[in-house]
């Protein structure tokens, strides 16, 4: 030590120097680091893309048609009465994922068919498999709904988990009907 | 061995360069008079050939770069350009996506050479971690590259794996989320996903190449490890790196190239899944997504977990597992020649490898051909018995098993003789 007349564990201008200077270092690091990390995140032209218009009339009972929206697909189901009858003979208790994963709902809302759709023939879901993303087979499986060929997670005609890895329903994206035979997604 | 210097600058210029920059005294000492084992057998010529197969991922990869487009619109097309029209871009793109195997292919032998000689003790635990690192950026790289050409698979692997981060809901909800979505750059994979990771793909074989000369270095320090695992006692255990292993290691190395050329020129498509040569289609998932071989096991692993965070914990915890492997043996004695119940367990664990290799390449639900036997049940027997390997065997066995006596010297044991019959080598 040059400074011999301070004692050891006393704190020296050198020291105050020493953390001021490493202090100003670090907040000017992690500045700079901020925009290099969240330059990663979606970017103003990817977040402009929110919103599509669909219209319902052509597809029939049974089927179902796939809309791209924020480059996700989507699923438009029109489900037959048989379909909506099974989606709601289910106990609530027995699912694996009990929350309505809906969108247009609170983050509270229960899992049954009527918190899954806003009008019963109309199923909308965002067909990405909850577990890693791949897109499920319609109308396959044991429960008439879904099969991810992935990894063999199973859906039942509401869109809800019923066997396999997934962990939570498909969800339900925001949308709304503009008229009876129209819909807009996002 | 750290610290021996025999150089001795010839020329004028080797002088006035040595009290300058002493690099040539630095390739003399680790590439030349470097005192190695008398005893290694070709296990050891895997680092040499590793390191081979690294340049020559990078000279391809930079050349491949000059007629790449990382767009999702032209990606594929660039690719198919390369192999049709650029000059000799088939034979590059070839060396380069079979090259990624044939690294692959030389590190597991590497890697199981270390494992069975006991190369990550004492005193080369550093070595063995950065051993791990190196092993983990490569994943890392051949997964940024997969997904390059945009087709099926590549597209699909990569919505995949990024998903493994949305598990992360499941702890904290939304965080998982925020996760993919940055690492996608959007709400799916897309364009910029595509983009950052031909930016990465590019970056990290130079940080591999940085790591491996620390590697290198770290090896350099307490010299190389050998097939009986004792200590290099003197002089009578080693001999120069050159000529002897110079040697040794460009035969390996012929052998290995002409292996590897035989697949680049006459089955290039043979470790290539046939959905990759379909334009990437964000609206239909290939009936089955599987990874390329080297990563099966690794698959096997997540897919035999039912429950979607604990089986991304299972899969990346059987890499974390490796760096503390130094540590869960707790066996003096190295090598495995001298470890009876030790070495049985090791072969059962390449058996069970190459096992959840298999079993990673089918569905979960898949049966054995022609038993009706489902698969599901091995692929968690092999899952536990890899981490039990780690976790209960080698540790254990280090307090129950009795070794074989060692020899006295690296020396005695090669020549069967005492040291004083050996041939002093080129002396």
């Amino acid at each position: 030590m040059s400074v011999a007349t301070t004692t050891a564990d006393e704190p020296t201008r050198r020291d105050f120097i020493h953390i001021a200077a490493a202090s100003a270092g670090g907040v000017g690091l992690a500045a700079l680091a901020w925009p290099i990390i969240d330059q990663m995140n979606p970017s103003a032209s990817v977040l402009a893309l929110s919103s599509v218009e669909f219209d319902l009339s052509p597809v029939q009972a049974g089927q179902q048609v796939t809309v791209m929206w924020r480059g996700k697909p989507v699923f438009v189901r029109r489900r037959t009465p048989k379909e909506i009858a099974e989606a709601r003979a289910v106990p609530l208790a027995s699912l694996p994922d009990q929350l309505a994963r809906n969108a247009n709902l609170p983050d509270s809302a229960q899992a049954t068919d009527q918190d899954r759709t806003i009008k019963p023939e109309w199923l909308i879901l965002v067909g990405i498999c909850t577990h890693l993303g791949c897109i499920p087979l319609d109308h396959q499986g044991d429960f008439g709904g879904y099969l991810c060929p992935c990894h063999g997670s199973q859906y039942d005609t509401a869109g809800r988990i019923r066997r396999g890895p997934a962990p939570e329903n498909l969800y339900v994206p925001p949308y709304s009907f503009l008229s009876p035979t129209r819909i807009k997604i996002g | 061995m750290a610290g021996h210097s025999t150089y001795v600058p010839k020329t004028r210029f080797a002088k006035w360069l040595d009290s300058r920059l002493p690099i040539l005294r630095l390739a003399n000492d680790t590439m030349t008079t470097f005192p190695t084992p008398r005893n290694l057998n070709v296990w050891y010529s895997f680092g040499g050939i590793l390191t081979f197969m690294l340049g020559i991922q990078i000279v391809t990869g930079i050349v491949l770069a000059m007629h790449y487009v990382p767009s999702a619109d032209k990606a594929f097309d660039s690719v198919e350009n390369i192999m049709r029209d650029v000059n000799y871009g088939w034979l590059l793109r070839y060396l380069h996506s079979n090259g990624a195997s044939f690294f692959f292919l030389a590190v597991y032998l590497h890697i199981f050479r270390g494992l069975y000689y006991g190369s990550y003790k004492a005193p080369r635990e550093i070595l063995w971690i950065i051993g791990v690192l190196i092993y983990v950026l490569m994943i890392a790289t051949a997964f940024l590259g997969y997904t390059l050409p945009w087709g099926q698979m590549s597209f699909w692997a990569a919505t995949v794996i990024t998903n493994l981060f949305s598990s992360i809901d499941q702890v904290l909800p939304g965080a998982g989320t925020h996760i993919t979505q940055w690492l996608w750059g959007g709400f799916a994979v897309g364009d910029p996903t595509l983009n950052r990771f031909f930016s990465l793909h590019y970056l990290l074989p130079f940080v591999i190449a940085g790591l491996v000369v620390l590697h290198i270095w770290a090896l350099h320090v307490p010299g190389n490890n050998n097939p009986l695992g004792i200590d290099v006692k003197g002089p009578q255990d080693t001999v120069p790196f050159h000529p002897y292993y110079t040697v040794k290691d460009a035969f390996y190395l012929c052998l290995f190239v002409i292996l590897y050329a035989i697949v680049v020129f006459y089955l290039p498509n043979s470790l290539v899944e046939p959905d990759n040569y379909v334009p990437a289609n964000p609206l239909v998932t290939p009936p089955e997504i599987v990874p390329e071989w080297y990563l099966l096991p690794f698959y096997a692993m997540l897919r035999s977990i039912p429950q979607k965070l604990f089986g991304v914990i299972v899969l990346f915890g059987a890499l974390a597992v490796l760096v503390f492997v130094p540590w869960l043996d707790t066996s003096r004695v190295r090598s495995m020649r001298f470890r009876p119940l030790a070495k049985q367990f090791f072969w059962a664990l390449v058996v069970d490898c190459l096992l959840l290799g298999y079993l990673g390449a089918h569905r979960p639900d898949a049966v054995f051909p022609g038993t009706g036997i489902p698969m599901l049940p091995f692929a968690r027997l092999g899952t536990a018995y890899y981490y039990a390997y780690f976790l209960l065997i080698l540790p254990l066995l280090g307090i129950f098993e009795t070794p074989k006596p060692l020899p006295a010297t690296i020396a005695t044991s090669v020549t069967g003789h005492g040291v004083e019959q050996v041939n002093a080598p080129a002396e």
